[in-house]
């Protein structure tokens, strides 16, 4: 339709550019300065001559990172947990996605129900603590990759799914010809659903990459420590040393320096923790839209 | 979805049924579908397990808790209240329901429209190119931790951190954003409006994606203008998809990030930001109160839980669209 616009439409048309261009602005510039203030000179960084554009460029971070074991054990513990965490998400919630979509599953109400009771009411941190305790994943890496490993929000979204991209005559036809239940899921449905494996593989190993709390709660071993856990410690140790450096004394020109360098690993460190998730996104960015749209379907 | 089962069942059976009675069929048709139950399996023992066992442990909010004797064998409470008085007669009770309530309300307030608005505003662009480059890039804070992201607060608000020498740029004094209790609010939901708006707008985009172009022609031909379509049509369009989601944020209310407010606090700020479930945090794992602990836990869930019921009804009462 071509209608010639009013001035009031261009007015409306310019402001909501504008304002759409701030808010674009605003997203970006604490990513664009943790990135450039990573590879800058933290003396520039830390008097605020380094705004924008790196200055000065510095690996000092990175540096520290790689040879900090850690860190490196951290990462190598995530990667562990998001791999494994993500195959167990996928399987389990996939398989319930698909029995639930099958309306001849007699006991889907009951299933269906039962999974939905979870999702408005919970036991609560503490008889859920005592029963990972009692089931002997309390300081076990396997809590990592079980808790979470399936939520009745994506069991609906993929039966959703399945129910509405996958038509029912070709499901019948399959089965008329005699094809077991496993059969059809494997050659006829599988291959028609590499769109929601990715969405749910895509939310699993963001949570698991970026999970917190289970390890914080279930994992006292340091050597089980996935990157988050050492990334806020690392964030919080230079801050102890701000403190100390503050009430001056001999440690003082010690402390000056590690704390010069302490705030180049913080950006260095932010920067290597989200590399992966940011990298991956637009590969998937397609199926994340789609897997949110999903969601918003009444189930 | 009822005619298609009516249809489906009998299809498949028909030549074997016609003559058995209706439990024959049934039990036919578990038998046939049986690897159907073994794909439900692993769900139904994660959701018994990790679920419904907790679940049967929310006893012990009524109860002296002895792990050795477990959730049932554990003696009960006297009187059987005694940990839910415990807590509401206590000092914090009043200042921890008040920072619980009022961060909650602060955040739903100011994170519930900013995603329709986005959405709203990114629906109004022609160019195709600038409408996905401002999708793609608004979604992106969503992909970062929360520990990252309480990491760069700290380090943007700090007193030589980049706000500060911001401001400096116009010869302000430096703010000690970190240190003010007031400002613990804002912090913690500005902060959540930049990570989480551009993904909360994918739901209404898809919702926008289906409003009929002809009402929008329709109205240009009668003379409205652009922003009076954005009201009197795109609005009224999205308003299910709006209820739905405000019947969600509002049953969530009581569950104020724990992590990030975790994240967040600080000595400092401890009077402003200790919220529910922090409190439950500390007090069962740190100081082992499993019992009280597990309590507080239980207010806040029955709260929660009281308040989707009741926004639901009233959604239902009021328009057409609700939940259940």
């Amino acid at each position: 339709m071509q209608v010639r616009e009013t001035k009031s439409d261009q007015l409306f048309n310019l402001m909501n550019r504008i304002i759409l261009l701030v808010i674009l602005l605003l997203t970006l510039y604490p990513l664009w300065f943790i990135v450039s203030a990573s590879i800058s000179n933290p003396d520039l960084v830390n008097s605020g001559k380094m705004l924008l554009w790196p200055k000065d460029i510095s690996f000092i971070g990175y540096k520290s990172i790689f040879k900090d074991n850690s860190i490196l054990r951290g990462y190598f513990n995530t990667i562990l947990y998001t791999t494994g965490g993500t195959a167990i998400n996928v399987v389990v919630t996939v398989l319930a996605g698909y029995a639930l979509s099958r309306k001849d599953f007699i006991g889907n109400k009951f299933f269906t129900i039962m999974f939905l009771i979870t999702m408005f009411f919970s036991g609560g941190l503490i008889p859920t603590f005592m029963t990972v305790k009692s089931v002997g994943l309390y300081n076990s890496p396997w809590v990592m990759v079980i808790l979470g490993a399936t939520s009745m929000t994506n069991i609906i979204i993929t039966r959703t799914f399945f129910q509405t991209t996958i038509p029912l005559e070709v499901q019948e036809a399959a089965q008329m010809d005699g094809c077991s239940n496993l059969r059809l899921f494997l050659q006829v449905v599988l291959p028609l659903s590499t769109a929601i494996v990715a969405v749910m593989a895509l939310f699993s190993a963001v949570a698991h990459w970026n999970g917190y709390f289970t390890a914080l709660i279930y994992i006292r071993d340091e050597q089980w420590q996935p990157l988050q856990i050492v990334l806020r410690e690392t964030l919080l140790k230079s801050q102890f040393n701000a403190n100390l450096l503050q009430q001056g004394g001999d440690t003082a020109g010690l402390l000056k320096e590690e704390l010069r360098t302490a705030e180049q690993i913080k950006y260095a460190l932010i920067v290597v923790a989200s590399l992966p998730v940011m990298a991956m996104y637009p590969f998937v960015q397609k199926y994340f839209v789609k897997g949110v749209t999903l969601g918003s379907v009444k189930g | 979805m009822k005619i298609v089962q009516q249809q489906r069942a009998p299809a498949g059976a028909e030549l074997t049924t016609t003559l058995t009675p209706r439990k024959n069929y049934k039990w036919l048709m578990v038998k046939r579908n049986k690897a159907l139950y073994l794909f439900i399996l692993p769900a139904f023992l994660y959701f018994f397990i990790f679920a419904y066992i907790p679940m049967y442990g929310v006893q012990i909010a009524f109860k002296d808790f002895i792990a050795t004797k477990g959730f049932g064998g554990s003696p009960w409470a006297d009187p059987i209240l005694k940990h839910f008085i415990t807590f509401f007669s206590s000092v914090r009770f009043g200042e921890i329901l008040w920072n619980t309530v009022r961060i909650s309300l602060y955040y739903l307030l100011v994170s519930f429209p900013a995603p329709i608005i986005l959405a709203l505003m990114i629906n109004e662009v022609r160019s195709t190119r600038f409408k996905r480059l401002v999708q793609n890039i608004t979604y992106i804070p969503y992909f970062i931790s929360t520990v990252v992201l309480v990491g760069m607060i700290d380090l943007f608000f700090s007193n030589s951190g980049l706000m500060n020498q911001l401001i400096g740029l116009f010869g302000l004094e430096p703010v000690l954003f970190l240190q003010k209790e007031s400002l613990f609010d804002h912090m913690y939901v500005w902060s959540g409006v930049w990570q989480a708006t551009g993904y909360g707008s994918v739901i209404y985009f898809a919702a926008l994606a289906g409003v009929s172009p002809e009402l929008h022609e329709a109205a240009t031909i009668d003379g409205a203008t652009r922003l009076q379509r954005v009201i009197h049509i795109n609005i009224p369009a999205i308003m299910p998809t709006i209820i739905i989601m405000l019947i969600i944020s509002v049953g969530g209310i009581m569950n104020v990030s724990f992590e990030k407010v975790l994240l967040m606090q600080k000595d400092i700020n401890i009077a402003s930001s200790e919220v529910i479930s922090t409190y439950v945090y500390k007090l069962g794992l740190q100081k082992a109160q499993y019992s009280l602990s597990s309590a507080v836990g239980l207010f806040n869930n029955l709260i929660n839980l009281a308040l989707l019921i009741m926004v639901n009804r009233i959604a239902r009462k009021v328009g057409e669209t609700s939940l259940w």
